[in-house]
Order: structure tokens, then sequence, then C-alpha cells
């Protein structure tokens, strides 16, 4: 079996330290494989990542990587895409990262639309420091923080992506791998701010804590709840109830960060410096 | 020499740092700092730079964080409540060694406090601010040229040390207007950007140190594929739990500072030829203080001025000799005392250390400082 994707890994910083089971690993498979159908190189591609289980990813990539601090990966991308927007710029985040800790960064990300590709691997849970709730944890889910069920309600990170003026925003689950890579791949062709939520299974710190089974039994889950979007329209409110939908949700045209900027450096004449 | 000019501190501060080629800024506005983000913001596109107002004060770190690994030479600037929210990437950019500059115009705290009022209350925080061990570089500017000079040289060390330095500005200094002359641009001396010796094929590792203990880290998108993080990491860039690597670690961030302080304390003198007392002094505090000195003198006391430009490290070596040849020595500040306390420190006990401590909002008159000084003399307290 052809694996043409294991160039883009560092094989020295292998085996990964997700737990068995896990779904960031199949994440990670599906962004090296978006960047290679985009023809993307690892010297012109940084991977930018914040802290938790989804942004130990970057380790073990072989790119220009940077392992930034608790929710601030999106700041550090916005420098690294303006200071060279030569460079291919994908974020890797979590739930509670870009939601919690970093949710203001988030949506001002969004606002300005700097050409970046955000993968959000959403595993409704804080899973490196053991389970506790995120703002993304179901409601009346539980949490070591919530060991009674969670009772704020989480948030929908692709609304909001939308509403904050994200100019592409899609989903999918670590159960949809081909799918997966398409979303992520679709993303990286806008020209702006693209905004992806991965579900993924975690059944050490998630699962376990809410009956849900093997990781494969989560992986079903995530097969039986995660709706087309072309059939999640067709579906009436009453059967929509525990069920989220995939696909491409938003997609709409605005002038991306650089290229505006690239007009106040001409205003300035700068161009000419 | 350029023509004359009307400036004020912060406009020096800024057009400082771009003399020094910085051509990026992410900034967001707070009183006092604010005229230098609104300088970058007119001047930085035209050379061709980027200017971003972030949403807040720690993604503004973020972004000059990411746009100095990316190449640039880069500079923030902020105030008292700005500055504690950048402390946490402070401390990333330490550790992950990313060269950086931070502007803190100082105001009246803690917290909102007086917005628009002078203050040197952020002597520690400037120190200690961030969590963990670290060293730190700060500088403290007197006159609006020095806020030019200051900021050319925190560009400098910046990329020297790949560390983050502090200019530590007042309200004093950064809203005064003097008349200024400033070098031509092209004998401004400008440090590169440090990078790799080797290939990748050649071994090369990012975080290895060269002989001045500061490691080559290449630049993204130079082929290198290197990994950043804020983890304790050992050469090769890649986390380690090991104590040894942590220990070492730890030990070289501070080692590199250490064994270039001499180099990089600055500091002035004024009429200490034959004192018997000292007034220890620095930032625009030390304008009022240089002014008393000379009163003082007129008045037959021989006291000397001792300006501190470089804040941290601490001038242990320049107090020390103070110390032996004065009877006394006086730091007034504008805080309730600070950086007193280093003063006290190296000079253990071989002269009295007196504190003239400032917080009400005002500036001193000179006459404080001078009646100060006769206090030191008749030896009560300050």
């Amino acid at each position: 079996m052809e694996r043409s994707y294991e160039k883009y890994f560092r094989q020295n910083r292998l085996p990964h330290m997700w737990c068995p089971g896990c779904g960031n690993g199949t994440v990670m498979k599906a962004i090296v494989t978006a960047i290679e159908k985009k023809g993307w190189t690892q010297d012109n591609t940084v991977i930018v990542s914040g802290i938790g289980c989804s942004s130990r990813a970057s380790g073990y990539m072989d790119f220009d990587t940077l392992h930034t601090a608790h929710g601030r990966a999106i700041p550090f991308a916005t420098g690294i895409k303006i200071a060279n927007p030569e460079l291919n710029v994908v974020v890797i985040t979590g739930d509670g990262d870009c939601t919690a800790i970093g949710g203001n960064h988030f949506i001002h990300g969004a606002r300005r639309n700097v050409d970046m590709t955000v993968v959000l691997f959403n595993n409704n849970i804080y899973g490196m420091t053991g389970g506790q709730a995120s703002p993304m944890t179901p409601l009346h889910k539980k949490a070591t923080t919530a060991p009674y069920g969670t009772v704020d309600r989480p948030f929908d990170a692709c609304h909001l992506a939308q509403a904050a003026g994200a100019t592409y925003v899609a989903r999918s689950t670590a159960y949809h791998v081909q799918h997966l890579a398409d979303m992520i791949a679709d993303g990286f062709d806008n020209d702006g701010f693209s905004f992806i939520e991965a579900v993924v299974q975690c059944p050490t710190a998630f699962g376990r804590k809410n009956k849900m089974g093997s990781p494969a039994d989560m992986m079903k889950w995530m097969r039986d709840t995660g709706v087309m979007q072309a059939a999640w329209e067709k579906l009436p409110e009453e059967k929509r109830e525990g069920k989220f939908p995939i696909g491409l949700l938003h997609k709409c045209q605005a002038e991306d960060y650089v290229t505006a900027y690239q007009q106040v450096i001409e205003i300035a004449g700068g161009d000419k410096a | 020499m350029s023509e004359a000019r009307l400036m004020q501190g912060n406009e020096a501060c800024a057009e400082g740092a771009l003399a020094a080629g910085v051509r990026f800024f992410g900034g967001y506005p707070i009183t006092p700092s604010t005229e230098i983000a609104e300088v970058m913001a007119k001047l930085l596109p035209t050379l061709g730079g980027k200017f971003i107002q972030m949403e807040d004060e720690i993604a503004s770190m973020g972004a000059i964080l990411g746009a100095s690994l990316a190449g640039k030479k880069v500079l923030t600037a902020t105030s008292g409540p700005g500055f504690s929210l950048k402390q946490e990437l402070i401390g990333y950019a330490a550790c992950a060694e990313i060269p950086s500059v931070i502007v803190n115009v100082q105001r009246v705290g803690p917290s909102t406090g007086q917005p628009t009022s002078p203050s040197q209350g952020d002597v520690m925080q400037a120190r200690w601010g961030t969590h963990g061990d670290h060293p730190m570089i700060a500088l403290s500017p007197w006159t609006v040229r020095e806020c030019f000079d200051v900021a050319v040289m925190a560009v400098n060390y910046a990329e020297r040390f790949r560390t983050p330095v502090i200019v530590l500005m007042d309200e004093i200094v950064g809203h005064l207007r003097e008349k200024v002359e400033l070098p031509d641009m092209d004998q401004i001396d400008c440090y590169p950007r440090r990078q790799p010796t080797a290939t990748r094929a050649e071994g090369y590792q990012p975080y290895r140190p060269e002989k001045d203990l500061v490691p080559n880290v290449a630049d993204f998108g130079t082929g290198y594929h290197i990994h950043v993080t804020g983890l304790i990491h050992d050469e090769t860039g890649f986390p380690s739990g090991s104590p040894q690597v942590t220990q070492e670690a730890i030990r070289r961030l501070h080692k590199k500072i250490e064994i270039a302080q001499d180099e990089i304390t600055h500091y002035e003198e004024f009429f200490m030829e034959d004192a018997e007392y000292a007034v220890v002094a620095y930032g625009g505090t030390a304008r009022t203080a240089y002014e008393a000195v000379r009163i003082a003198r007129q008045q037959g006391i021989r006291v000397g001025l001792v300006r501190l430009m470089t804040i941290w490290p601490f001038a242990d070596k320049i107090i020390s000799q103070t110390a032996a040849k004065v009877k006394g020595i006086l730091v007034p500040e504008l805080n309730y005392g600070q950086l007193v306390g280093e003063v006290e420190r190296v000079v253990r006990g071989a002269c009295p250390v007196e504190l003239l401590a400032k917080y009400n909002t005002e500036i001193f008159v000179p006459q404080e400082i001078v009646s100060a000084i006769e206090k030191l003399c008749a030896g009560g307290n300050a």
C-alpha cells in the first residue's frame, strides 16, 4: 500500500502521544492529504497550533511548525501570514483552545479574513488535562468539572465562525475520512479565513465518562449523527435533535487582509520603498 | 545629523524602531503609549512594512512573535494593564527565543489607576512580570533623543540575544516634546537577523547555541522545517521532559545575557568625581534629579547623580562601586519603592540607602529631591 503522505511526518517524532482509539491522528492525516492534494510544499507551509491534545499534532508534521501558547495560535498565525504572505498557514486547534481561551482571537481572525485555514479538532472536552468541560461539551454531558452534567449551553463553532465573518466554513468528522480531507482541501482553496470543524472521538476523557462505548462505537455515533448538509436542510426540526450537519456550511467572497493591506502600502508609497 | 525637529518621546521611540529595521507592529491602543501605534500605522506602510491593530494586547504579542518567526523585526507598545496582558507571551518569547521589543510607557497603577499620569510602577513587572525563571533586558530613556536611541538598542539586543527586550518608558518622557537631531538613517548600526550556518543535511539544530550561547534559529519559510515551542526543549527544538535538559535550557537563557552584562549595562555619571553622596535615578525622574543635584552643588553639597539607562539586568557593579565611595545614596522613584530594593541588595549596608517615593500622579520638583539630599547629609530620613 502506497503511503505517499508519510513524507509529511517527522518519523523520528512518532509514535504519537495520543491515546489508543483517539481520532486526532485521523484529522492530522486528513490535513496532510489535503496538503498533498493541493501540491503545497513542506518549505512553503507553516503549521501553527495552540495547546492541548489537538495541538501536539504540529510536532509530528515535517514543516515549519509552531506550538504556541494556549488559545493563541490564530494571533501567531496572523503575524506569520502578514509578515510573509508567500507562506501557506494552517492552524490546528481544539474546542477548548479555540472557543474558550482563544475565543476572542477566533472571532477576530474570522473578521479580519487573513488567509489561513483553521482546523478545529472537536473532541468535546479538555482531553490533555483529563476531561474537564469545554465550551463545546454538549449540554448535560459529564466531565470532571461537571460531574452532574454541564448546565451551560455549548457553542456551535461553525455558526460562530460564520457570524464573525469567516469566508469558508465546513464540518466533518473522523469517521468521514475522505470527506474531511476534501473539506480541508477546499478550505485551502479559499483566499481568506477558512474554518473546518473536525469532530473527533475522545474515548478516554469524554466517551468513557459519558458511557459512549468503544472508539468504534463513538465513530458509529459520528456516522449516525453527522448528516450531510443537503440532507440536513430537508430534515424537519424534530428529527434534528442530537444530530449535526456536515459538509460545506458557508462560503462567501471578501477581500483577504493581506491583499487589502497591500493597497494601504501602495497609497502610502511603500511599494516603491 | 538630520535637521532639528520638535518631537515627542513616543514619536522618537517609534522612529528609532523603524530606523533599527522594525517592519512589523502589532498593537492595541492604550494611554499613554498610543502615539507609538499611531506613528507606526502611518509610517510602516511607507516603508513597505505592516501594521496591524489586534483585538487585545495578548493577540498583539502573538502577532509580533509570529511575524518575528517569519523573519521580520518587530515591535509592540503598551502601558500598565496591557503590559500585564502581554506577560504570558513575553515568557513564551523568552523560552522560544523569539526576538521582540515591547515598549511600556508607564502610568499610575494598579489596575486602570491614573491612566494619564506618570509613574515608574512597572519596574518590577518588567523584570518579573512573566512566570518562571527568565532573564530580562529593560532600558529606560530620559530624553526624547534617547527614546530614539534606546529603541534602536532594544531592537538590536532583541536580535542579538534572541530575547524579548522591554523599553521601559514613563509618561514623562513618552509625552515630553524636545528639540532633537536624529542621526542619519544610514549611520544606524543594525544587528541583522541571525542566520543558520549549516544545512539540514549538515546536522543543523535550530536551538544549538553558538559561542555567545545564542542559537541561530532559522526563519520560517527558509526550508529548515524547524519546530518552535514554549515547552522546554533541547537543541533540536523539540520538547524534553529531562531534568538535565530543563536545567541546561533555563541556565543558558540566563547565561547568554549574564556573559554580556557589562556590554549592555548603560549608565551616566554626573558630578560623581568628588561626590560624598549619590542620587541613583532613571527615566523621567532622573531629569528632576539632575536639576536637584545641580542646585545642591550650588549649596555646597558634594552630591552626584548616577543615571541608569539599563534597568535590567541591574547595574550591580556600578552601584556597588558607588556605594564604596559615598556616605549615602538617595533613590527617588515615582512608585512606592521598587528599584531601591535592588540598590539595597547590592549596597549590602556599605552606606545608608534612602528612598524618596512619590505616587500621587505628580512628578518630582527639584526642591523635593534637594530636601531629601539635605536630610541624607544630615543623617536623617529622607
